[in-house]
């Protein structure tokens, strides 16, 4: 054992004796099983979403050790988010589709954790993850919630990296206003709190969330003023084999259109907000048709009365990890992890599913996170690697992934976006950097990319680590948004990193 | 119509309700909610205010990623208010600035 071993063992049971130990109870914890040491796993599987659910279960069914490290209280991940247990909802249901789904992976997921092959780690924020951490294995650090102040390790021979997404919204005046909220926060709110933001809402923006958000919000009580969509129905029109060949996806947003409609939610298309108004909170916002090139057409404004607006652009993989660990990313666009047929990114030990590598929704998630518990086992347990065993799992994520992209090329936030955000309005929410801030680097100041963009106005730089600004700050800028290069997946404090044991 | 409430649709029956403190005032809580759902419940939409302009803030994202909705709760500051559950009797105060200015 070389001495650098030998620190960060006898630094995990100093920390060990001194509390910070894995059967320690903290504030906001789900009580679950819990052994007197650190689980040396063979796989920690991080997000216990869809993909990392698939995942873990499959490789547990195939006698694969695993870690379930999740930062929610309950498993689930934002697609099947829980109201709080204390809560005692008896019908979560109504604010789900695909219930069975959800029942089925939370019934295999608590005979696997009875059975002790899975240990459901929750309220774990992973911050990193090391290669080479002890004797060649990996070692993945997670922040305790939710205060955040303490650290565990986690040892493991592989990692499954199922870290999920976030919304996207561009700026737009106003879009800082309280009650100006991204479409699945509202939504996330919604299922795990069982709370509205006001009483009259306006959801606007574009792609396939919105829909279900629409719907939710209206079935809970909130008048939905209008859903506000920027693309057009007939933007689908040149995909109408891809959408034949989805039947089910199709199903389901009819069915969301027919919930629309009973609620008498206005539907709107081929618009788009302008801007949202108010001083305390929003009190209304505007919104404006869109020509078929994506420009606001002058003289169409109007006004809508409402307390909430929720709005989003898209969804953005979270691949933080993936990045510190030195995976391929995909940045052409939004960035997202490369991964191979059988979800391997190409680091050794390194599989990553679900949005990270790419926005698919949750079906294509779990087929992912299904392949890549295939994978796994096959390669930890020295069994043959039989692909029939996922064909059909394979078969769903050739045909969804055909079916996403085409969303992708019709869901697009209009062209002209950034023409609309007026010069003092703030594009970087953490550190207020206005949209003249941004427009004055780069045709004063001479920046051509993000980073010194960001190095000139700092936007970027605050508490979100350019999380949210990202994709405003490019668009508004002309440039390329890039990867982002962030050393931890999260912010950590310094006395977090003060205990960490010294590497070699 | 009388329309739902949320917790109508889902069928919940939490326990009694728990208080808490909002610069001192006092509002229920339900179990289990997070500090976010508490303030919205009570019709709380901002509570912290930027360091830069002073402009109002609260909920965004609401799933830990934007640290719009940052909070001082039993004097700790900067907690996000999305992620950290309200315990009864929790002292939660708006938050100005980086939210250290009260600590001295």
């Amino acid at each position: 054992m070389t001495n650098s071993a030998e620190r960060s063992v006898g630094h995990l049971v100093h920390r060990l004796r001194s509390g910070v130990g894995w059967s320690r109870p903290h504030r906001g914890a789900v009580a679950h099983p819990t052994s007197s040491g650190p689980p040396s796993a063979s796989l920690v599987v991080v997000g216990a979403g869809p993909a990392g659910l698939a995942a873990a279960l499959t490789a547990a069914d195939r006698g694969v050790r695993v870690v379930l490290l999740d930062a929610g209280a309950q498993a689930g991940g934002q697609f099947y988010r829980q109201p709080a247990a204390a809560l005692k909802a008896r019908r979560p249901q109504a604010l789900h589709h695909a219930w069975g789904t959800w029942k089925k992976l939370r019934d295999r997921l608590a005979a696997h954790v009875d059975a002790g092959r899975i240990t459901h780690l929750t309220d774990r924020h992973v911050w990193f993850v090391e290669r080479e951490f002890e004797e060649g294995r990996f070692g993945v650090h997670a922040l305790l919630g939710p205060r955040q102040a303490e650290s565990q390790t986690v040892t493991a021979d592989a990692v499954l990296l199922a870290t999920g997404g976030y919304e996207k919204v561009l700026p737009f005046p106003g879009w800082t206003l309280p009650g100006v909220v991204t479409a699945g926060g509202a939504q996330a709110m919604l299922k795990g709190g069982l709370v509205l933001p006001g009483r009259t809402a306006v959801v606007a923006g574009t792609g396939p969330l919105l829909m279900p958000v629409a719907a939710g919000l209206a079935a809970a009580g909130a008048e939905v003023a209008a859903y506000v969509e920027s693309t057009h129905p007939a933007d689908f029109v040149r995909h109408t084999a891809t959408l034949a060949g989805n039947p089910a996806k199709v199903a389901e947003a009819a069915r969301y259109a027919a919930q629309l409609l009973w609620h008498k939610v206005p539907v709107t298309v081929r618009h788009t907000v302008v801007a949202a108004h108010g001083t305390d909170r929003v009190e209304a916002v505007t919104v404006a048709a869109l020509d078929t090139h994506g420009r606001v057409r002058p003289g169409t404004g109007r006004r809508i009365a409402c307390d909430t607006l929720a709005v989003g652009h898209g969804m953005l993989a979270h691949t933080d990890l993936a990045e510190t660990l030195g995976c391929a990313i995909d940045a052409t666009g939004d960035a997202f992890v490369v991964t191979d047929a059988e979800q391997r990114t190409d680091v050794d030990g390194v599989w990553a599913a679900g949005e990270a590598t790419g926005i698919g929704g949750a079906v294509l998630a779990l087929a992912e996170g299904e392949i890549a518990g295939h994978s796994i086992a096959a390669r930890m347990t020295g069994v043959e690697l039989r692909p029939a065993d996922w064909a059909t799992a394979a078969r769903t994520r050739t045909r969804l992934r055909k079916f996403f992209a085409a969303l992708d090329d019709a869901y697009v936030p209009p062209a002209h976006w950034a023409e609309q955000v007026a010069d003092d309005t703030v594009v970087c929410r953490c550190e207020e950097v206005t949209a003249a801030e941004v427009r004055e680097a780069v045709e004063e100041l001479g920046a051509t990319d993000l980073r010194t963009v960001k190095l000139l106005t700092r936007a970027g730089m605050g508490w979100c680590q350019g999380r949210v600004c990202a994709p405003g700050v490019a668009g508004i800028a002309g440039c390329p948004a890039g990867p982002a290069k962030r050393p931890f997946a999260r912010p950590v404090p310094l006395s977090v990193l003060a205990q960490e044991p010294e590497r070699p | 119509m009388k329309r739902k409430t949320p917790l109508e649709l889902a069928a919940a029956q939490p326990g009694p309700a728990h208080v808490v403190t909002v610069d001192g005032r006092e509002i229920a809580a339900l179990p289990g909610q997070t500090v976010a759902a508490v303030l919205w419940s009570a019709g709380i939409t901002s509570w912290r205010s930027t360091r830069g302009s002073g402009a109002p803030r609260g909920i965004f994202c609401g799933i830990g990623v934007c640290y719009d909705c940052l909070v001082t709760v039993n004097d700790r500051p900067n907690q996000r208010a999305c992620l950290v559950p309200a315990v009864s009797g929790d002292a939660i105060r708006t938050q100005e600035g980086v939210g250290h200015d009260e600590l001295g």
